[in-house]
């Protein structure tokens, strides 16, 4: 069980919140200026590294934010916290 | 019959109940109004103007004013709870105060009904079913939050430190929420 | 004479009330602070169940949660001996390795509990007590946990001198001050079974248990505490391991640890004339208590050419013979040991010399220490052999926790005493408490050990590793040096394999003794140089075996998962409705009358919907207020028609998309002003589609000024349906005009019922009948669902479920969201391209462009006539283009049926189905193979299949 800082409501368990997949993939502005290929690349590929990863999570149960995080995919360590819209944190 | 006649609370026919150290009963049709708005901003000091108190800005904090009591929800998302019948009039003061900037009020006093849970044994009934930190150190009176008990969204609210809590919950899950924590107020090792 | 191995005096024993058990269906006498295996022991019980596999003899073996041997039923299967407290009416049955499962409901109460602490320490052990008081004495909340029923850990089972007191008195002390401490909680019974991300601890407490059968309900048998901690002290201790001899699983072959416990904590002397073997220290304290309490210890052999003197020469002043380099090379007896064999050991572990034999009812052996490390890696910390120690011993911390005593190879009692202080005032400090370590006060016993030599795997007097069958390194799996042989002759390697291959470790002990053992043998077999070139295999909660219904907790019954009913709910139950589980909803599926099947009553309510009225509970519908300036522009967006010019009290239905062009949610928005659109979603996707909405508004387009506030509950909702619906409403609502000009298909309107209701109603249908739908503040829906009734009843107004709903909208040709699509479904699939607008952006539009979207060959949605007019197909049957295609595999489906009903207004049976270029094949026809052998022939259709041109619904 993950213990996540909301931005806003300070830490909660994992099962208040929902996670939303790679962070800073923004929606293309233009969508129909974007080739077939393009396109698939925005809706079907992720990143998946080991190691540092920005995600998007939402404190579902509780303020209903979404926010960004920076987890280690392999020791689930939580690197960083920030609100949606801010700039990723640089995570040495 | 008035109009007010015909309502039903879900759990109306839910008694006083008493358990060790704890106490529970539904408080029914409580004014719920569910304020959106930028904080910092002039609706935000006009709703401060006309109902006496400003909106908390400390997250999951709560102010009082009156009868009302202003829960901080969301960075721009308060619910300003109040006695039964106070919505009409509540709604019409802050409407006052909204005009020129981007805000929403919504009335949801039938979204939810009220469970109080009070007593010495109160803290330990929710520590059952609620991952939140209820220690005296981490939520105190004038503390509410957005949280789960057992598997069930709640807005909580501790009033007073005996302790007392509100738990404000949607009305389709109220009877589990009830029968939830009848079961869990059956312990007989509350306190102590 | 009862008891007859007990000692006289001595042991954490309550002597005045001895309590009466039967094992086996005899019965025996203990006492209080007894485990079952102890009290056995002191009835001359050695002997259990025999092996699973090879049935061989088994004794006793351990003291502890490691005991591979001694398992028992008592109501519960598969309890270690070793853990079962004595109560009085005990009635245990020995298992050889399997248990039974009682068919019998386990109605005992268990429950979870959600803790909090600033620091907490795992194990009541010198070293533990030592770090939970200096927390403590900090102002820290600290949880002390331990599994056994009192405080003390190991010193239970020794004589040691702490502060010129006895350790006990100490710990005494200790407990008494940590009880007063305000924010402490000490958890004795408790066992930390897994340790997760972010210092999460989860904790199984046994409360009442141990007491036997408890009256219900009584405070609950077990409770399973869930504990974040800012900062964990693991003093969870070590565990001895045994050797790896010939005949080592021998009843009487027992850890010397065990012995020492018996002895000393239970006063039960585990045999008469013992031989004790050791590769350390340890087992020295054993032989000389054995010595002292009256038991002949015919040697003492150490693997150590040269043992410490001042050890050696104790020994030798209690008697006891010191048979240095040397080893147990084999033991006999009938069943129980009766003799070792002993033989000298070369340096390289081979044996010379004589074999020598000493009769003995018990052999006591120390193979070693391994520290339990068990949480520790449960928290990914990792781990290095070493080699002085020749154990795994903790290395990089990977959350906030440190490990102490014992647990990191620290086996004097001072050195306990003072990493534990040290520990747990770091810990407290690193939490945010202002600590020091406490004064470690001095102590005596438990001296700071020699090196041990550890002889991993002892010779066979003859043969090789592949024949030594009787050398068991996993004795509870009966798995043999000659089984490890066999794996690595298999080609073989890796640790993990070999403990696949050859189920060491794998059994309910989870090799708890045996693993450093298996670790060992397969480093001398693999002709490793040690150890640490082998590795662990991975440590996986729980810890120790817990049961289903500690897990379950409350969460069972009634209480499994939240149960949501409507404001209408209490009529639906009085009324008899047979209700279906919509995700946690629970509604009404249809409303039989006497007599009737669910058949037969959805025809009747399908009958009065199309010919009269009826009436339904819609309240579960998800309801989401949509409000601000750019709320049109916003909807423009995410739904695939367009909002921003729907006419204030009109109503349009819409479909979302996701991103990649599939359907999502439907529903029909309502605008009740400029800026405040009242949107439906599907039941199943209210919360789904509310946290859609505010992804969008947060992550993409945080300019648009829109709120979006869940009203589901807000407003209850009746539907109410059929060609005298209008002439209801005018009764239920009579200064409304309900004229099909001033009220017309698709509008909304403000209303006071006749009972001074407010009311908002909709003239929507989902049903292709004339129909509206009247929300309400949900505390009004049960008034306003009896006011619809009684308003209704000169009409013979009938109240339908969701099976009538269905028919009803399938008839329509209506899809449902998660029905008819799964998430592979375009609008354009389910024949709406008139829903998919051409000249705005919104999600998903780009994707109908794309390849595979675009295909003509994509399944549509169709409708199906059976060929048998009675014949209905069952829903998720496949379709196939031809009846001759099922004579060999592959068999190439084209489609599945989604919806099947039968239908009273077309007096037969029809479906749903998508089809592979289903409407370039309407006339045609497909067949369903069914399970039953049959080939099901229908015929494809226009999904719509009733008033296509929507008279009845415009009328």
């Amino acid at each position: 069980m993950l213990l996540i800082a909301c931005p806003w409501c300070g830490e909660r368990d994992e099962v208040e919140f929902h996670y939303g997949g790679q962070a800073h993939v923004a929606y293309p502005s233009d969508p129909e200026a974007l080739s077939d290929a393009e396109w698939a690349q925005y809706l079907f590929v992720r990143d998946n590294p080991k190691g540092p990863f920005a995600e998007r999570w939402s404190h579902a149960a509780g303020c209903r934010r979404w926010f960004n995080v920076v987890r280690h995919t392999v020791t689930h360590e939580i690197l960083a916290v920030h609100p949606a819209g801010r700039p990723k944190p640089v995570i040495a | 019959m008035t109009v007010d006649g015909l309502r039903r609370s879900p759990l109306g026919d839910l008694p006083e109940t008493l358990g060790h150290g704890v106490r529970l009963r539904e408080i029914p049709f409580l004014t719920q109004l569910n304020l959106r708005l930028a904080p910092g901003g002039g609706a935000a000091a006009r709703v401060a103007e006309v109902l006496g108190a400003a909106l908390p800005t400390e997250p999951n904090t709560v102010t009082d004013s009156g009868d009302l009591r202003l829960l901080w929800l969301g960075p721009d998302e308060w619910l300003i709870v109040g006695p039964d019948g106070a919505a009409p009039d509540t709604e019409g003061r802050i409407r006052t105060a909204l005009p020129g900037e981007h805000a929403c009020l919504v009335d949801v006093s039938a979204n939810r009904t009220t469970l109080e849970l009070s007593g010495p044994g109160a803290r330990t009934v929710l520590e059952k079913g609620c991952a939140l930190d209820l220690h005296p150190r981490a939520f105190t009176p004038g503390r509410c939050a957005q949280t789960l008990v057992s598997k069930v969204n709640v807005v909580l609210d501790q009033l007073d430190a005996e302790p007392r809590y509100r738990l404000l919950v949607r009305g389709s899950f109220a009877r589990y929420l009830a029968d939830w924590l009848l079961d869990a107020m059956s312990d007989t090792a509350l306190i102590g | 004479m009862t008891q007859p191995h007990r000692l006289a005096d001595g042991g954490r024993l309550d002597r005045s009330t001895p309590v009466r058990f039967t094992f086996d269906g005899t019965e025996y006498t203990g006492y209080p602070g007894d485990t079952l295996a102890s009290a056995l022991l002191a009835n001359g019980v050695i002997e259990v169940a025999p092996s699973l596999y090879r049935r061989r003899p088994r004794g006793i073996a351990t003291a502890g949660v490691d005991e591979p041997h001694a398992l028992v039923q008592v109501a519960e299967p598969m309890l270690a001996a070793t853990t079962v407290e004595l109560h009085d009416g005990l009635s245990a049955t020995s298992l050889p390795g399997l248990g039974r499962l009682d068919q019998a409901s386990d109605e005992a109460v268990h429950d979870k509990m959600y803790g909090h602490a600033d620091v907490v320490v795992i194990g009541g052990g010198p070293a533990g007590l030592a770090a939970a008081l200096a927390a403590a004495r900090s102002g820290a909340r600290t949880v002390l946990v331990d599994d056994q029923p009192e405080l003390g850990g190991a010193l239970l089972s020794g004589h040691e001198e702490i502060g010129g007191r006895p350790a006990l008195e100490w710990v005494e002390a200790v407990r008494a001050e940590l009880s007063d401490t305000a924010e402490v909680r000490i958890l004795t019974r408790s066992t930390a079974i897994g340790y997760h991300d972010q210092n999460y601890l989860l904790i199984a407490e046994r409360r009442t248990g141990h007491l036997g059968p408890q009256p219900l309900p009584a405070a609950g048998r077990g409770r399973l505490w869930h504990v974040r901690a800012r900062q964990v002290v693991l003093a969870t201790g070590a565990h001895e391991h045994p050797m790896v001899f010939a005949g080592n699983d021998r009843p009487g072959v027992m850890s010397a640890a065990a012995v020492r416990s018996y002895l000393n904590r239970y006063a039960v002397l585990p045999g008469r004339r013992a031989v004790v073997l050791t590769t350390n220290d340890h087992a020295y304290g054993t032989a000389l208590d054995l010595a002292a309490a009256g038991v002949e210890v015919a040697a003492l052999v150490d693997t150590r050419p040269q043992p410490p003197v001042a050890l050696a020469e104790a020994a030798r002043r209690a008697g006891i013979e010191v048979l240095a380099g040397s080893a147990v090379v084999g033991t006999s007896g009938d069943t129980r040991i009766a003799s070792a064999r002993i033989a000298e050991l070369a340096p390289d572990d081979t044996l010379r010399g004589p074999v020598r034999e000493l009769g003995c009812d018990l052999l006591a052996v120390s193979g070693g220490w391994s520290p339990a490390v068990h949480l520790w890696s449960q928290s990914r910390g990792s781990l290095r052999f070493d080699e002085a120690l020749a154990a795994f011993v903790p290395a990089q911390a990977a959350q906030q926790v440190r490990a102490v005593g014992a647990a990191r190879g620290t086996y004097d009692l001072a050195g306990c005493l003072r990493e534990g202080s040290a520990a747990g005032a770091e810990a407290a400090t690193l939490a945010g408490f202002e600590a020091a370590a406490p004064p470690v006060p001095p102590s005596v016993g438990d001296p700071r050990p020699a090196l041990p030599r550890p002889v991993w795997l002892v010779p066979a007097e003859e043969g090789e590793p592949a024949t030594w069958r009787d050398h068991f390194v996993d004795s509870q799996r009966d798995a043999t040096v000659a089984d490890v042989h066999r794996a690595i002759r298999a080609g073989m390697r890796s640790i993990e394999h070999i403990k696949r291959y050859t189920t060491i470790g794998t059994a309910h002990d989870q090799g708890k003794a045996a693993g450093p053992t298996a670790i060992g043998v397969i480093s001398r077999l693999l002709g490793a140089s040690s150890p640490a070139e082998v590795g662990t295999t991975t440590f996986r909660g729980p810890y120790t075996p817990v049961s289903f219904a500690l897990l379950a907790g409350r969460e069972r019954g009634g209480l499994f998962d939240p149960v949501r009913t409507t404001s209408i709910h209490p009529w639906h139950a009085e009324h008899g409705a047979v209700f279906e589980n919509v995700g946690q909803w629970k509604r009404p599926r249809y409303y039989p009358r006497p007599g009737e099947d669910m058949d037969a009553a959805v025809l009747r309510e399908c009958r009065a919907a199309r010919g009269a009225v009826a009436a339904m509970d819609v309240s579960t519908l998800g309801k989401i207020d949509v409000i601000g300036a750019d709320a049109g522009a916003f909807l423009d967006r995410v739904y695939t028609n367009g909002f921003a010019g729907l006419a204030v009290g009109s109503a349009r239905y819409g479909i979302m998309c996701r991103p990649d062009g599939m359907v999502f949610d439907d529903g029909v928005t309502v605008r009740l002003a400029d800026d405040h659109y009242y949107l439906t979603t599907t039941t199943g996707n209210a919360a789904a589609v509310l946290d859609w909405l505010e992804e969008w508004l947060q992550t993409e387009w945080p300019e648009l000024r829109v709120h979006c506030t869940s009203v589901t509950e807000q407003w209850a909702t009746v539907a109410v349906v059929g060609p005298e619906s209008r002439a209801v409403l005018a009764d239920l609502a009579p200064d409304l005009d309900v004229s099909k000009e001033a009220f017309p298909f698709m509008t909304a309107r403000q209303a006071t019922l006749s009972n001074g209701i407010p009311a908002r109603i909709c003239r929507i249908s989902f049903s292709g009948e004339l129909a509206y739908e009247i929300n309400v503040p949900s505390w009004y829906g049960l008034a306003v669902w009896e006011a619809v009734l009684a308003a209704g009843e000169g009409h013979g107004i009938t109240p339908y479920g969701t099976e009538t709903m269905h028919v009803l909208r399938a008839e329509k040709g209506y899809p449902i969201v998660g029905q008819d699509t799964d998430g592979t479904v375009t609008p354009q699939d389910l024949g709406m391209e008139w829903i998919v607008a051409k000249h705005k952006q919104f999600i998903g539009k780009r994707s109908f462009r794309r390849a595979d979207t675009a295909r003509a060959d994509r399944r549509r949605l169709v409708g199906l006539l059976p060929l048998d007019r009675a014949e209905l197909l069952p829903e998720g049957a496949q379709l196939i283009a031809d009846e001759t295609a099922l004579t060999g595999p592959p068999v190439r489906m084209i489609g599945h049926v989604t919806s099947s009903y039968r239908s009273a207004a077309l007096g037969r049976t029809f479906a749903l189905a998508l089809v592979e270029r289903g409407r370039d094949r309407i006339g045609e026809k497909v067949y369903a193979p069914l399970p039953d052998g049959r080939l099901v022939a229908a015929t494809v259709t226009e999904p719509v299949l009733l008033d296509p041109k929507g008279a009845r619904r415009d009328g």
